[in-house]
């Protein structure tokens, strides 16, 4: 009941927020412009407009889920609210856990939102929509929910800045770690245990990326998609463990 | 060593001790402090801007943890959620959430402590009556001033009827009528039945507000008591007498008992040296047929005891170097 209070709070905080909006604004002028952008290609504009649309809403809600997620604790911190609530009978995890599931909701409803726009462009360029589209969209909010845990969890230990940097660069890489495979694969036993090593220590992002499928009319069957969103949900979990620990054993100066 | 169940705060040899900087260089700033507060008393935590105040508060409410010592509240352990449950705490100078209006930033407090619906319409009513924020209940905090802030922030350390309250610097930042508002709610509090923990570096407060005060001077404490216990402490209570017509054959004889002597016309400023002399100097003036206009015995003030104190800490630290 206290991280759903947490969670509502945040939430209502996170909707307050200018740079919300702004983010938002700019992915739906993003999925928008797809139509424009179509137009310039010769043939295949179904496919331009999907592969904008969906690389759209995956990049401003990874924007999001950084740049909101990396206040959620650093904020709290600097700004003193977090000594009231830790000051009264909460649980330092339960603080966490609430703004963690408050930035969810957030995101949750963003996507929708930004979902809700890919369709209406989809429906008035007479693209079909296929059921792969939603499960592309499913895993792209799973992805989300990776990313936010990866974005509280650097900021349980460093500033609000560091935290997006590592942020930022943790998913980009963790959409190339199918090369750092590959390369392993050209090295010596050593070299290769290592790469092997950050390759499952790393988040493999590229996994929850249905762009191809749902471009190329590819299926994904629901074992799958089963097992991807138990990866993100365990990577996820995690995490959060982790963040609850560090978080446990911190001095707020 | 056991706690005692009776005293609200208690720490034995409490300490912090920060590693800051690349190299972690240790600095201490807490060292060894040993408070007790009794229910039901308004005691003052008085230092210098840097003394370790809020790094004590910090580790009573578990912001902190300790590096060495005990502490308690209620008799139990730090961090207990059902000590938890009996406190308020208003950090200092704290934002809170920018976004929210009062009542909503009041009833998420609520929430923590489990309140909802009606109960907790009725408990934010009764808060933003005692701080005098009514009129504001609707208004986003970020447009609020700093005075009306602190009251909020005091509104939402009172949100579960908590028996120990706890105020990191009150008084700071406030303008004069700010700071009288604050100095009532305590002792409103204080008439409730409530133990009020405060710190601050403003000492007239303190000695206006506080049953007993501890005086904290880079992280060791220096003085602990009743304020006016401290205040008899070592002060040589002068006296000013004020007199009449006092001819100058009579200010001869009194002047041995005086340390000052201030004339405006016919009317004299005069300061005896101690208690003692005034006996013998109000024989002296009745002989002399001068009238006795007014007699103040002067008081010590905490500041002049606090100055002393820094002013000793520093002799002895040189000393030492």
């Amino acid at each position: 009941m206290k991280v759903l209070s947490i969670a509502v709070n945040t939430f209502r905080e996170n909707l307050r927020d200018k740079l919300l909006y702004n983010l938002l604004v700019f992915a739906l002028l993003m999925i928008g412009s797809s139509v424009v952008l179509s137009r310039l290609t010769l043939g295949e504009f179904h496919r331009l407009i999907l592969d904008i649309g969906l690389g759209s809403i995956n990049f401003f809600g990874v924007l999001i889920a950084i740049f909101v997620g990396i206040g959620l604790v650093s904020k709290e911190i600097e700004k003193k609210t977090i000594y009231t609530i830790v000051s009264k009978p909460v649980a330092r995890y339960e603080f966490l856990l609430g703004k963690y599931l408050g930035l969810s909701i957030t995101l949750f409803v963003n996507t929708v939102v930004m979902a809700v726009g890919l369709l209406v462009v989809l429906y008035a360029q007479g693209v079909p929509v296929e059921g792969m589209l939603f499960k592309a969209l499913a895993l792209i909010f799973i992805e989300f929910m990776v990313i936010t845990a990866v974005a509280l969890l650097f900021s349980t230990f460093t500033s609000a800045t560091l935290s997006a940097i590592f942020t930022l660069a943790l998913y980009v890489i963790g959409h190339l770690t199918a090369d750092l495979k590959v390369f392993g694969a050209k090295m010596d036993d050593l070299s290769r245990g290592i790469l092997d090593g950050i390759y499952y220590l790393l988040p493999n992002l590229e996994r929850f990326n249905l762009k191809g499928h749902v471009v190329h009319h590819l299926d994904l069957g629901g074992s799958d998609l089963m097992l991807i969103v138990t990866y993100g949900a365990t990577y996820t979990a995690v995490l959060l463990f982790t963040a609850s620990l560090i978080f446990h054993r911190r001095d707020f100066r | 060593m056991v706690p005692n169940p009776d005293l609200v705060v208690q720490t034995e040899q409490l300490s912090k001790v920060f590693r800051v900087g690349f190299w972690g260089k240790r600095v201490t700033a807490v060292d060894s402090i040993k408070l007790e507060v009794r229910s039901g008393e308004v005691f003052g935590f008085l230092g210098p801007n840097g003394a370790g105040k809020t790094t004590t508060l910090k580790m009573l409410m578990g912001l902190i943890y300790p590096t060495s010592g005990r502490a308690w509240l209620f008799g139990r352990d730090l961090g207990d959620p059902q000590t938890k449950a009996r406190l308020g705490f208003l950090p200092e100078s704290p934002y809170f959430y920018d976004y929210l209006t009062s009542r909503e930033f009041l009833g998420f407090y609520g929430h923590l402590f489990g309140l909802w619906g009606a109960a907790l319409d009725k408990r934010v009513d009764e808060l933003l009556e005692l701080v005098g924020m009514t009129h504001a209940k609707d208004l986003q905090l970020r447009k609020f001033s700093k005075g009306m802030l602190q009251r909020v922030g005091v509104a939402q350390a009172l949100i579960n009827d908590p028996e120990l309250v706890v105020l990191d610097e009150p008084m700071s930042g406030l303008d004069p009528i700010g700071r009288k508002e604050v100095r009532d709610l305590i002792l409103r509090l204080k008439e409730s039945g409530k133990t009020v923990l405060f710190s601050s570096h403003i000492l007239h407060d303190a000695e206006v507000l506080c049953d007993r005060v501890a005086m904290i001077l880079k992280g060791r404490l220096v003085a602990c008591g009743r304020v006016t216990d401290l205040l008899d402490q070592g002060t040589h209570h002068q006296v000013e007498l004020v007199v009449d017509g006092l001819t100058p054959e009579g200010l001869d004889h009194l002047r041995p008992l005086t340390e000052k002597v201030v004339r405006q016309g016919d009317r004299m400023l005069l300061v005896l040296k101690s208690q003692q002399q005034v006996a013998g100097a109000l024989e002296i003036i009745r002989a002399a047929k001068a009238s006795l206009v007014s007699l103040n015995p002067q008081k010590g003030s905490l500041e002049d005891l606090f100055i002393r104190e820094v002013a000793g800490h520093r002799s002895s630290s040189e000393n030492r170097a």
